[in-house]
């Protein structure tokens, strides 16, 4: 993993919200083979939700195609600066975890 | 968006939208939990069964921005947004790609459908994006020229 941390960001201009997210996570599809020949297991992100003082606004489910270390960029509206964002992300192998951010004028 | 916007401010945040939410405009066994079977499918045809998504209509109302070439396909920059009025779920699938379905996306009120994000792509392929809107799918096609192949399939050590 190139990043141990989750990187959260959340800015805010006029109405409307930037998010951009970042997960240390390798991607694994489970087909590839290391150096002996042996498979590696697969390692994926499979979904993540985005609220927004509590309130679902987006939710992913993600297969292997996502590049290592997903970035993503989202675009939400009537959001102000000092609102709550919270990540919460599962992958392939039962972990889970999440990360808060305020909204920040730009 | 327009009325979207209106509704938000309207309704003054959260607490008369948490119940919009509650009815299953987001449904989380819809939009995450179901389609796993979708994800591991090792076939674009069996992916999009199983998203149900066989028979979109054609719209060139999805804007999918993509290299034409790619000198790396382990991150293959995208950024799509729908245009389509009402559009609440959107599906990127990279049909070449030993699992096509990369993501799916289900977008709330207030939420723009757009997404920007990094795919792997194994080798040159068509980018498929399905939007649906007010329960109708729609789909658009981008082919992406790939120089270095980005998936490591089976046999690829390196």
């Amino acid at each position: 993993m190139s990043s141990a941390t989750i990187r959260l960001r959340a800015s805010v201009r006029g109405d409307d919200g930037d998010v951009r997210l970042q997960l240390p996570q390798p991607m694994e599809s489970g087909l590839r083979r290391d150096a002996d020949g042996s498979l590696i297991p697969a390692d994926f992100l499979t979904s993540l939700s985005l609220r927004v003082n509590g309130r679902l606004v987006i939710e992913a489910g993600c297969g292997p195609s996502v590049a290592a270390n997903p970035l993503f960029a989202f675009r939400l509206q009537g959001v102000r600066a000092g609102d709550t964002l919270t990540l919460a992300w599962r992958d392939n192998q039962g972990r889970s975890g999440s990360a808060e951010a305020v909204f920040e004028a730009a | 968006m327009a009325g979207r916007r209106g509704f938000l401010q309207a309704a003054g945040g959260s607490a008369a939208l948490a119940g919009l939410v509650g009815t299953g405009l987001l449904k989380p066994a819809h939009a995450v939990e179901a389609p796993r079977a979708a994800f591991a499918a090792r076939s674009l045809a069996d992916a999009l069964r199983l998203i149900d998504a066989a028979g979109a209509r054609y719209s060139d109302d999805i804007v999918v921005s993509v290299p034409e070439v790619a000198e790396n396909g382990a991150a293959v920059p995208i950024d799509i947004l729908s245009r389509l009025p009402g559009t609440s779920r959107l599906a990127v699938l990279v049909d070449d790609n030993p699992f096509p379905l990369a993501l799916q996306l289900a977008f709330g009120a207030g939420v723009v459908p757009r997404v920007q994000t990094r795919l792997k792509m194994a080798g040159t392929t068509r980018l498929r994006v399905v939007a649906t809107a007010g329960g109708v799918h729609y789909t658009v096609f981008r082919e992406v020229k790939v120089i270095l192949g980005g998936c490591g399939e089976v046999g690829d050590s390196r």
